[in-house]
Formats: C-alpha cells, sequence, structure tokens
C-alpha cells in the first residue's frame, strides 16, 4: 500500500493552502463576525477550478479526483470552515449527483456553470420534520402535463440563498414512501420558489443557510433528475460524497486548531517553562495530532475507494464520524491548551471550536453514521 | 513572440537551513523545495506578455538535478507553453558562471526574443547569472525591473527599474534579457485545470552535448558554510525605574555604543 499523494493531487494541494493563507485568512475572522457570505473569495475559488475538481472538463469540471477535493477541502478547511462548506456542498452534494444523474442536456445546463465556479448549486433534502429521518418527506411534486407543481418547505439548506440552482427533493407517489420521492433541479427565479429567512448560526457563519419554500412552483418535466421514484437514492449517493467532504472539512478544522494550540505550547510560558513542557499539555497535543492523522487516512481511504469505483458508503461513514468526532474533541482541548485566551475570540480557536459542532451533525449525525457502520458490520 | 524564463529551484522560505555532513553544502533532508519567488514574478509577466499579445510561447528552463521537474511543472501549470530542463552531471556544482553558458547555449538555440529572469535566487542570492548571461549573448540587460511594456512590433521593450527614490526607465532592443522585481506583478495561482494539463505539456531533458558544451570546472569553489551563531539573549535591567533608566542609558552608550 503506497500512502503518497500524486504530483498534481501535491500541486492542489499546495495551491489550496497558498489561497487560504493569502486570500482567506485575513478576512476569516470578520466574515464570521459579521456572518458575511465571501461572494470575492469564492468567486475566485471558482476561477481556481475548486468549486467542481471531480467534474470532468467537458462539464466545466477541473478533471482532477476525489483525493485531490480531499486534500484542497482540507487546507481551505484549515483557515475557515465557511469557505469549506460552500466548497463542499457545491461539489459533493450537487455537482456529484447532478453529473452522475443528469442528461447531457441537463449537464450542459444545471452542471457547467455551477463546476466552473460561475453559478452554485445547493442540496434541498432537510424539511422541518425531516432531518435524520430524511424518507419522511412532506414536500410534493404533482405531475400536471409537462410540469410538476412542488409545494413545500426545505430547512438548513446551505447555500440556499446564494444558490442559483437547487436540487430538490419531493414525493412524486406519497403511497410508495421513500420509493416515491423524486429529485428535481429548480432554477432561482422560478415562480413560487423563494427563500423565506437566513438562519443565524453557532458556527460556519459565513456560509448560507436557509429556508426555502415552494408555492406550487411550476418545474418542468425536463428538470426531473433520474427516474421518478430515483430521488432518495440519488440523495443518499450524493451524501456519502458529501460525507468524504465534511470528512475533510473535519480534518482541516482540527489540524487549524491543533496548529494554533501547538504554536501557543511553544510561546505561552507558566511556572516557569513553555506550557508545552508540562506533560498535561504534551498529552493533549499528542492526542490531538494522532487523532488528526488517523482522521485523514480514514478520509484520504474513503476518497481511494470512491476513486476507484468500489463501495464507500461505509468508509465515508466512518471517516465522517471518526473526523467530525476529532475536530470536536481536538477543538475543544486546543481552546483548553490556550486557557482563559482560548475563551476570547482574538485567538481564532474560539471560532474553530463553534465551527467543529456542525460535522458532527449536518450530512447525517454521528449517530446516523454509526447506524451506516452497524448495519453494514451486522449485514442488515 | 517567444519568451523564455529562467527559474531555479530553491528551498521553501520558511526552511529552516542546517549544515549539512559535507560542511559546503546545505542539509537537504526535508527541504520542500520551490520555484524561487522572483522568478515566479518572471513566469508571470512572461504570460501576461503572451496573453496580452494574444499569441507567442514561454518557455521555462532551469538547470540542475531530476527535482527540477517539479520546478519546472509548477511553471507549466502556472501556463508557461513547455520546459526544458538542463539536466546532465556535468553540471554538478556549476558556478553563476557555467549556469549562464549553459543557459546562453540553449537560448542560442531556442532564439527567443526575451529572456525573463528573477533578479536573485533566494538561496544563495548571488543574483549574477542574469548579467553573465546577457554578457555572453551580448544582449543589453536591466535588472529589478518594476514594470515592462514590449512595443507593438516587438522590436523594443521599455523597462523600468528600481532605484533609490524612484524608477529609472529604459529602452532596450530586442532581444534583451530582464531581471524582475517584486511588485512587477502578483503571479497568479495555478488553476486545477493548469495542474493537470501541465502533465502533458513537455519538459524536455538537455544534456551538455546537446549544447557542445562539456563538464567545465567550476572557478567558484564554496570553502564552507557555517550556521549563523544563536542570537544572544536580551538583557534585562534590573532595580527601580531611575536607576534602570541610568544603567540603560549608560549601556546603550559604551556597551552597544548606539547612542
Amino acid at each position: 500500500m503506497r500512502l503518497e499523494l500524486s504530483e498534481e493531487q501535491q500541486m492542489i494541494q499546495a495551491m489550496a493552502r497558498e489561497f487560504a493563507e493569502s486570500a482567506i485568512r485575513p478576512i476569516a475572522a470578520e466574515i464570521d463576525r459579521e456572518a458575511r457570505f465571501p461572494h470575492e473569495t469564492v468567486k475566485r475559488m471558482g476561477e481556481l477550478g475548486l468549486m467542481g475538481i471531480a467534474i470532468p472538463e467537458a462539464w466545466g469540471g477541473s478533471g482532477a479526483d476525489t483525493v485531490a477535493y480531499v486534500v484542497a477541502l482540507e487546507e481551505i478547511a484549515r483557515v475557515c470552515a465557511s469557505h469549506a462548506v460552500i466548497m463542499s456542498v457545491n461539489n459533493s452534494l450537487y455537482g456529484d449527483p447532478v453529473y452522475k444523474f443528469g442528461t447531457a442536456a441537463q449537464r450542459e445546463r444545471f452542471l457547467t456553470p455551477v463546476a466552473s465556479g460561475h453559478a452554485q448549486g445547493c442540496f434541498a433534502l432537510t424539511e422541518p420534520q425531516a432531518g435524520s429521518d430524511a424518507t419522511n418527506q412532506h414536500t410534493v411534486a404533482i405531475r400536471d402535463g409537462d410540469h410538476y407543481l412542488v409545494t413545500g418547505r426545505k430547512l438548513f439548506i446551505t447555500s440556499g440563498r446564494e444558490a442559483s440552482f437547487a436540487l430538490v427533493f419531493c414525493q412524486t407517489d406519497r403511497a410508495r414512501g421513500h420509493h416515491g420521492i423524486s429529485a428535481f433541479i429548480v432554477e432561482k427565479g422560478t415562480p413560487g420558489f423563494g427563500v423565506s429567512k437566513t438562519e443565524d448560526k453557532l458556527g460556519i457563519r459565513a456560509s448560507d443557510t436557509a429556508e426555502l419554500v415552494f408555492d406550487d412552483c411550476r418545474v418542468p418535466v425536463a428538470n426531473r433528475l433520474g427516474e421518478e421514484g430515483q430521488g432518495f437514492r440519488i440523495a443518499m449517493g450524493a451524501l456519502d460524497g458529501g460525507r468524504i467532504g465534511i470528512a475533510a472539512q473535519a480534518v482541516g478544522i482540527a489540524t487549524g486548531a491543533y496548529e494554533k494550540a501547538l504554536e501557543y505550547a511553544r510561546e505561552r510560558r507558566s511556572f516557569g517553562v513553555p506550557i508545552g513542557q508540562h506533560q498535561m499539555v504534551q498529552w493533549m497535543l499528542a492526542d490531538m495530532t494522532t487523532a488528526i492523522e488517523g482522521a485523514r487516512l480514514l478520509t484520504l481511504q474513503a476518497a481511494t475507494l470512491k476513486d476507484a469505483g468500489k463501495p464507500y458508503t461505509t468508509a465515508a461513514a466512518m471517516a465522517k464520524l471518526f473526523a467530525a468526532e476529532t475536530a470536536m474533541k481536538v477543538t475543544t482541548d486546543a481552546v483548553q491548551v490556550h486557557g482563559g485566551y482560548g475563551f476570547i475570540k482574538e485567538y481564532e480557536v474560539e471560532r474553530y471550536f463553534r465551527d467543529a459542532k456542525i460535522t458532527q451533525i449536518y450530512e447525517g449525525t454521528s449517530q446516523i453514521q454509526k447506524l451506516v457502520i452497524a448495519r453494514e458490520v451486522l449485514g442488515s | 513572440m517567444k519568451i523564455l524564463v529562467a527559474i531555479k529551484q530553491v528551498p521553501d522560505t520558511a526552511t529552516q537551513v542546517k549544515v549539512g555532513a559535507d560542511p559546503r553544502l546545505i542539509d537537504t533532508a526535508g527541504i520542500t523545495w520551490i520555484v524561487s519567488p522572483y522568478d515566479e514574478f518572471a513566469v508571470e509577466e512572461a504570460l501576461r506578455i503572451k496573453e496580452k499579445r494574444g499569441q507567442g510561447e514561454v518557455v521555462a528552463v532551469s538547470l540542475g538535478p531530476e527535482r527540477v521537474k517539479e520546478a519546472l511543472r509548477s511553471c507549466l501549470a502556472m501556463g508557461c507553453d513547455r520546459a526544458l530542463h538542463l539536466n546532465d552531471a556535468a553540471w554538478n556544482g556549476a558556478d553563476t558562471l557555467a549556469t549562464a553558458r549553459a543557459l546562453a547555449a540553449v537560448i542560442k538555440q531556442e532564439q527567443p526574443q526575451l529572456v525573463l529572469c528573477g533578479r536573485q535566487a533566494i538561496d544563495d542570492d548571488m543574483g549574477a547569472v542574469t548579467a553573465q548571461l546577457a554578457e555572453l549573448l551580448g544582449w543589453p540587460c536591466a535588472s529589478w525591473i518594476m514594470e515592462e511594456a514590449v512595443d507593438a512590433e516587438g522590436t523594443t521593450v521599455r523597462a523600468a527599474r528600481q532605484v533609490e527614490g524612484g524608477l529609472e526607465v529604459f529602452d532596450l532592443p530586442l532581444p534583451a534579457v530582464l531581471a524582475a522585481q517584486k511588485g512587477l506583478n502578483e503571479p497568479r495561482y495555478p488553476t486545477l485545470k493548469g495542474i493537470m494539463g501541465a502533465k502533458k505539456k513537455e519538459i524536455r531533458d538537455v544534456k551538455a552535448a546537446d549544447l557542445g558544451l562539456g563538464a567545465e570546472p567550476s572557478q567558484l569553489s564554496v570553502v564552507g558554510l557555517e550556521a549563523l551563531p544563536p542570537r544572544p539573549p536580551g538583557r534585562i535591567i534590573q532595580g527601580d525605574v531611575p536607576t534602570a533608566v541610568k544603567e540603560l542609558v549608560r549601556a546603550l552608550r559604551e556597551d552597544a555604543k548606539a547612542i
């Protein structure tokens, strides 16, 4: 087994790191404080090819692979988790399923502008009553000639206000339960489709989390992704890939916080020595870096399986679970290493701590990941 | 217009350089190698000239061991069209003059209208190759360039170089050699497409024999490298303020001779 990035992957990683350090680092605290969507840097991420990394060039993407996506996303998250989730959703939850299930005409219209970074896409599955219980979809799409009439609400949609295209999951046949769910691409500006509010959040505050409302919104049949009833499969497939992205985001958050803690442990002195000389701080740093390495390897393993065309659902769930738990633990300890200063906004680890929490929740909570893993090992 | 950019691969600016087992060399273990930052300005400017003119070719060239291909690949990812790697044991330990001779020979073969370099490489900071190269070619040369404009016909270049307190502006007939100073431009990041496309571009190995050159003994030889002595710790003057200030003034005047 070889654990080495290819020359291209290393170059992509280096580019993402340089871009994150020089363009994102200077604004990261400010956009968090102001909960301001970073239009300028997201546009530049599009120009660099970071918004459609694994999508083939023919459809506006960069033609790289999932491993490249993971290493680039980690570098962005190491500096700013908000930018990372904007990038992750565009790549994994929108770009990936539209590429996989879209017809040539759909790819041309709905994928090319998004993969090339000229527009953004969002993924609208969650509803007020359908979070972990994603099968419990109340949004309906009723066929009316060559259109569907979509009615319902979608909650906590990342990039919901910013996106030009929404991948929306609706019941087309309620009697069939989750086999009656279908996927549609709804364009911003379609009458009956509105954004009702933007959430004020604990973390990833510069990302846009919105509620989408559909009221007899007429969506052409040509906008249906896949067949009727295929929607739930499309959603779950997208989330498998998305979990690799969130795992990478969590690894990046943990790494960023760990580096701050390490730096502080070298500089801050107590009882006459740098605090890194105290064994209890050493233990925390050793645990942090070990867990981060483990999370990174699980994430790269899931990405490698996806690139090889092998099943990766369980690997992605393990990576996401372990990376999210690692991010929460590492950022908690990074605040602890900083003591009182860690509680102060000026010291940045506070932001990493708040940003880490969401990785245990979105794209499947840690509990759901355990469910996925347990079902696989029990063969049920 | 064909533009050739001569670049050097150097240790990353964040590297803590250590003297190697052979005290004439640095310890290269664990070093991350990059394109020397001044050379990146040169690459960027070459690409801008090509883009502005809507045609042309940008060729990156570098002399050094096998790892130099990574630096050339970075230039290709930024947008250079192809690369030449002067890669031959004959050039092991080449000094600036031997390097300039090899570059001059390859430039005579390639016949670019313009050669761009960084004002110096950030490893040994010799800053000699550009001038030596221009001398060997018999071409005009301007260094520490902050601005440049090639005329529409591609026959002259107006270059503004940084001097104390301002800019000194020259017109140089082409072909010419220009050396970039920081501030000339802001180098682009390679895009993912650029990175993915770089593999398909050519990096051609050039041997000394291909240029009609043989092994050339360096005229400069490194006698030894010495690490900088560790900075002595600062001195904290104890005592109440009036006494401490008196001692500080005395120390600044008599020990440090600063006032």
